[in-house]
């Protein structure tokens, strides 16, 4: 893999949003992208602009709503949050993610053990 | 577990549907509310911006360096603005109605070329709608009855006219209780005349037709009253109630829609009649079984009244379902020949034959063909429409080949470019389609009231949502097929070139031009087609027009005559003696007569003549169409008589006599003077008085049969009604009031009527012919002048192109003419490409229309000639304007300009 950063899978960015907006709570856009960076440890090749296509998005399927207000450094700033229809979807799309993760993990486990027989 | 699992895939399914759908609302809201949002989204990156400036500047950078590390961690701020527009709005909407705004401009700016364009777009796609409907109207439709495709006509596989495809009671009676084919049969009488009843209401008599229907001739067909009922089994009894059911126009005309008038009695021909129900709007008997007449009552047929009187009914039967029209026609190939004439004569059986064709196809099978090459016309029309656009857009795309540089040179990609210029097509053609909808609904509505017009149902036309369907097919397709290849054209020319000063550079002009030629040489040759298909067509109608009738209809009217002779013929001589020496005393009128019908009006078939002594095989003698006339008939009607004329002292006391037409008599002595000899008709002896010229009886264009004429003095020969027929120079319509005030004076009851010139009853005959051919020449009218715009366009464009070398060649001595004939050189030699291109396809063309031509082979070289020679005069004509043109070009502004 080296040194190049991942690249976002389709979706992925959506999923991880989702989740950091369920464990922290209400966030601003740049909290948010901010947040994803450290968590993946700076190693997701994220622009954080495209952070606002995504919000625009679930805002608009209703899983996140959003309302203005003022920052930590009392600047205006829009806060997002999650909804309960949100929570649910993060749920289900979780689920989604640790299968797909686990059966990934299987198959591509498949030829390392086929080279230890 | 299983089921489990593939709940939650269901709820997920939904939500997710669910979801798309709010999602899909909110774009549409994303869409229309873009100026809070691109608002709201400029602040909310600009504050992340400044919060991502302060952390850096928290971790110690300097100013500059914390405020550039913040942009380059967000990545650009416009991408990331039309990310976020993208994802929240509908882009493509948002490219349609850039391109749309931009089309307006465009063509605003260039009124010229849109009117026009829009203009011929609207011709062409308004004359496909009209075609279409009628077409559409009569071939596609169903019929407006129930099942209509169970519904068969049935009559000999071969017949002439009505007379021949007609059966008597008895023989009705025994196929409806012999078949095993069909639910039931009915039919109806056929030899009506117009105007048959008269109605007695307040002030003046009115004259009303009627048809007599088979008591069950609406369950049949499955039509309901739209009040009322239908006819019960005791009306149709001989000595049951009377009663009459109306059609819905003259419900509406002479009744003003009185819904109370059912259930109450009307006095038709001096008798009260039951009112017992108005037909729906949708029947119109006359539109479907006798085209371009009105139908006013429906009464039922007495079949006891009529039972020896002849073949008078027609059939149509609704087949069981399951049963096809092919094993209808095996049972009636055994079942037929079984029926008799009439049971009282035992030898009367076994001339039947029947074979049952779908309803449909009777009424509208024989216009099919006519119909096809219509609508292949207006098709043809529609093509050279779309050459005559790309034509035009072509020149265009030349004009504007510097815009669409810039554009692609600003970062346009080709599909954008050819998207645009497609938007303008579709656009044009929209508005073409939207003034040609205008233009067909006018046209469709006047045809539909044009009841003259002998074509079935065509009173039901209208524009309906199949015709808009086609409309709007038509319209996509016309806007691909002509913007298509002028946008990809313009969108693959080259940049560097078409930005540099002097223009798109000379390879590139010719290559244009030689485009441009091909579609002029291709619109040239449709419109030939068209040109010469119109051509034969006209020269059929006037071959038409030119038949010998045998009778000489423009100086002649009838009038129905209403009389009372209490059935005695002496009675009746009286009467209409009386008639014919006040009629004659009006001045004006030259010549009186009667008859009991007119030629091309109706048909009658009697059993034929037959020479005295001699014996016949059963159908070895045709049957005979009656005239029963009273003197002065045939001098009246201008038909061409050897012999003498009835007298009015031919009657009871003396001996019988006819007149045959030229056809019986020479059927009958093909070798001798017919005059003097002795003929039987029926059963009585008569003598043969005179021989007149063929009349068309039935209709123009096809054989005349026998004929014979009786006189009404004699008792042996029951007239059906009489026409009074006057010969006149004045216009008829002049002469109506003094001669209605005439016959009503001799007796009070006659029905107020107007004098029906002859002439309106042969234009009535030819009708049909004449739609098709005014239609036809209509649509090649057009083709020649899309085609001379096309011309014109082109080499105006040539001479455009070339002022330089025009300006060179005038400066080095060539003269004005030199240079005019040069151009009218070029256009004629485009022109005659195109004319023999479309000659050779002619050919091809004529021979699809040659059953439909009169007269007229599909290779008739006058047509050929004049419209080879019209197409040519017009190209000369388009050629001629441009070349005046460059024939004034001064050479030296010519040259100076560049």
């Amino acid at each position: 893999m080296g040194d190049a950063k991942l690249d976002l899978l389709q979706g992925t960015l959506d999923l991880m949003v989702l989740q950091t907006l369920a464990a922290m709570g209400e966030m601003h856009g740049y909290g948010i992208a901010r947040r994803i960076e450290q968590v993946s440890g700076d190693e997701v090749l994220l622009n954080q602009g495209t952070i606002y296509a995504a919000l625009v998005r679930l805002q608009q399927k209703g899983w996140i709503e959003a309302e203005w207000g003022a920052s930590e450094n009392n600047r205006r700033a829009k806060f997002y949050s999650i909804t309960k229809r949100g929570t649910k979807q993060l749920a289900d799309d979780t689920e989604y993610w640790r299968r797909l993760a686990s059966v990934m993990g299987r198959v591509l486990a498949m030829g390392e053990e086929g080279a230890r027989q | 577990m299983k089921s489990e699992r593939k709940r939650s895939w269901r709820t997920e399914r939904k939500r997710s549907w669910m979801d798309s759908l709010r999602r899909g609302a909110a774009r549409m809201g994303g869409f229309f509310r873009k100026g809070t949002m691109d608002r709201d989204l400029e602040e909310e990156i600009d504050s992340h911006i400044r919060m991502a400036t302060e952390e850096n500047l928290r971790a110690g950078m300097a100013p500059e360096e914390a405020r550039r590390k913040a942009m380059v961690r967000f990545g650009g701020v416009e991408q990331a603005k039309e990310q976020q527009r993208e994802s929240r709005g509908l882009p493509w909407l948002d490219t349609v109605l850039q391109d749309l705004r931009y089309t307006w401009r465009t063509l605003l700016r260039d009124r010229g070329f849109a009117t026009v364009a829009i203009l011929i777009l609207a011709l062409g796609i308004g004359a496909n709608v009209v075609v279409f409907s009628v077409v559409n109207t009569i071939l596609l439709r169903p019929l407006p009855f129930y099942q209509p495709d169970r519904l068969v006509w049935i009559a000999p596989e071969h017949t002439e006219g009505l007379s021949g495809s007609t059966y008597s009671v008895d023989a009705f009676e025994d196929l409806r209780s012999m078949n095993r084919s069909y639910e039931d049969v009915t039919g109806y009488f056929a030899f009506s005349t117009p105007d048959n009843y008269k109605l007695t209401a307040k002030g003046d008599p009115k004259p009303l037709t009627g048809i007599m229907v088979a008591g069950n001739f609406f369950h049949v067909l499955g039509v309901n009253p739209a009040l009322g009922r239908l006819f019960t089994a005791d009306e149709s009894r001989k000595g049951g109630p009377a009663a009459v059911l109306l059609a819905y126009p003259f419900w509406q005309r002479q009744f003003g829609g009185d819904r109370s008038i059912v259930g109450q009695a009307i006095t038709l021909d001096n008798h009260p009649v039951t009112v017992v129900g108005v037909l729906p709007e949708s029947f119109d008997f006359g539109a479907a079984f006798s085209p371009g007449s009105k139908v006013d009552i429906l009464t039922p047929a007495i079949m006891d009244d009529f039972r020896y009187e002849g073949n008078t009914l027609t059939f149509i039967g609704r087949l069981k379902p399951g049963i096809s029209v092919q094993q209808a026609r095996a049972e009636a190939k055994t079942l037929f020949p079984q029926f008799y004439w009439g049971k009282k004569y035992p030898d009367s059986k076994g001339n039947y034959t029947g074979w049952p064709v779908p309803l449909k196809d009777y009424i509208s099978g024989k216009l099919r063909r006519s119909l096809v090459v219509l609508w292949c016309a207006v098709g043809l029309i529609l093509l050279i429409v779309c050459v005559n656009l790309s034509n035009l857009l072509l020149a265009r795309a030349a004009a504007r080949s510097k815009e669409f540089a810039l554009r692609s040179a600003l970062g346009a990609g080709r599909g954008r470019l050819i998207r645009q210029l497609l938007t303008e097509s579709l656009v044009l053609a929209g508005a073409g389609a939207v003034l040609g909808l205008g233009l067909s609904y006018v046209l469709l509505r006047y045809l539909a009231h044009q009841g003259s017009i002998a074509l079935p149902l065509l009173n039901s036309v209208r524009l309906d949502g199949t015709a808009l369907v086609w409309t709007l097919s038509i319209t996509v397709s016309t806007a691909v097929l002509f913007g298509l290849l002028p946008g990809i054209r313009a969108s693959r020319a080259n940049v560097q070139e078409a930005l540099k000063d002097g223009g798109h550079g000379a390879t590139e002009g010719r290559k244009h031009e030689a485009m441009r030629t091909v579609l002029v040489v291709s619109e040239v040759a449709l419109a030939c087609v068209l040109l010469i298909g119109a051509g034969l067509l006209l020269r059929s109608f006037l071959k038409v027009l030119d038949v010998d009738l045998g009778f000489q209809p423009s100086t002649a009217a009838a009038m129905k005559l209403d009389y009372d002779d209490g059935n005695n013929t002496d009675r009746r001589s009286a009467i209409l003696q009386n008639v014919a020496r006040r009629v004659s005393a009006i001045p004006g009128i030259d010549a009186v007569g009667f008859s009991d019908n007119l030629p091309l009006d109706r048909n009658r078939g009697w059993g034929g003549p037959r020479v005295k002594g001699k014996t016949y095989k059963p159908g070895e003698v045709p049957g005979a169409f009656v005239y029963i006339v009273a003197p002065g008939y045939v001098k009246a009607m201008g038909m061409r008589l050897h012999g003498r004329d009835f007298a009015w002292s031919d009657n009871d006391k003396s001996e019988g006599v006819v007149i045959l037409n030229r056809k019986a008599a020479k059927g009958l002595w093909p070798d001798e003077d017919p005059v003097g000899k002795i003929a039987v008709v029926g059963k009585k002896d008569v003598r043969v008085i005179g021989v007149i010229d063929d009349v068309r009886d039935t209709n123009i264009e096809g054989q005349t049969g026998w004929q014979m004429y009786l006189p009404m003095t004699e008792s042996d020969w029951g007239p059906d009604g009489a026409y009074l027929v006057v010969r006149t120079k004045l216009p008829p319509a002049q002469l109506s009031g003094t001669v209605l005030r005439t016959l009503r004076e001799i007796n009070p009851n006659q029905p107020s009527v107007e004098f029906r010139p002859l002439q309106s009853i042969v234009d009535h005959a030819v009708s049909p012919r004449q739609f098709f051919v005014l239609l036809v020449g209509t649509f090649a009218g057009l083709g020649l002048l899309l085609a001379s715009l096309g011309i014109y366009g082109v080499i105006s464009y040539s001479v455009t192109r070339r002022t330089q070398e025009i300006g060179i060649r005038m400066a080095l001595g060539a003269s004005p003419g030199n240079v005019q004939m040069g151009v009218i050189k070029k256009t004629l030699q485009m022109a005659s490409l195109g004319i023999s291109v479309g000659a050779v396809l002619s050919v091809a063309a004529a021979q699809l229309i040659a059953t439909l031509l009169f007269g007229t082979t599909p290779t008739d070289p006058p047509t050929f000639g004049v419209m080879l020679v019209l197409l040519i005069g017009v190209a000369v004509l388009a050629g001629y304007l441009p070349a005046r043109r460059a024939s004034r070009i001064n050479p030296m502004v010519a040259l100076r300009n560049e």
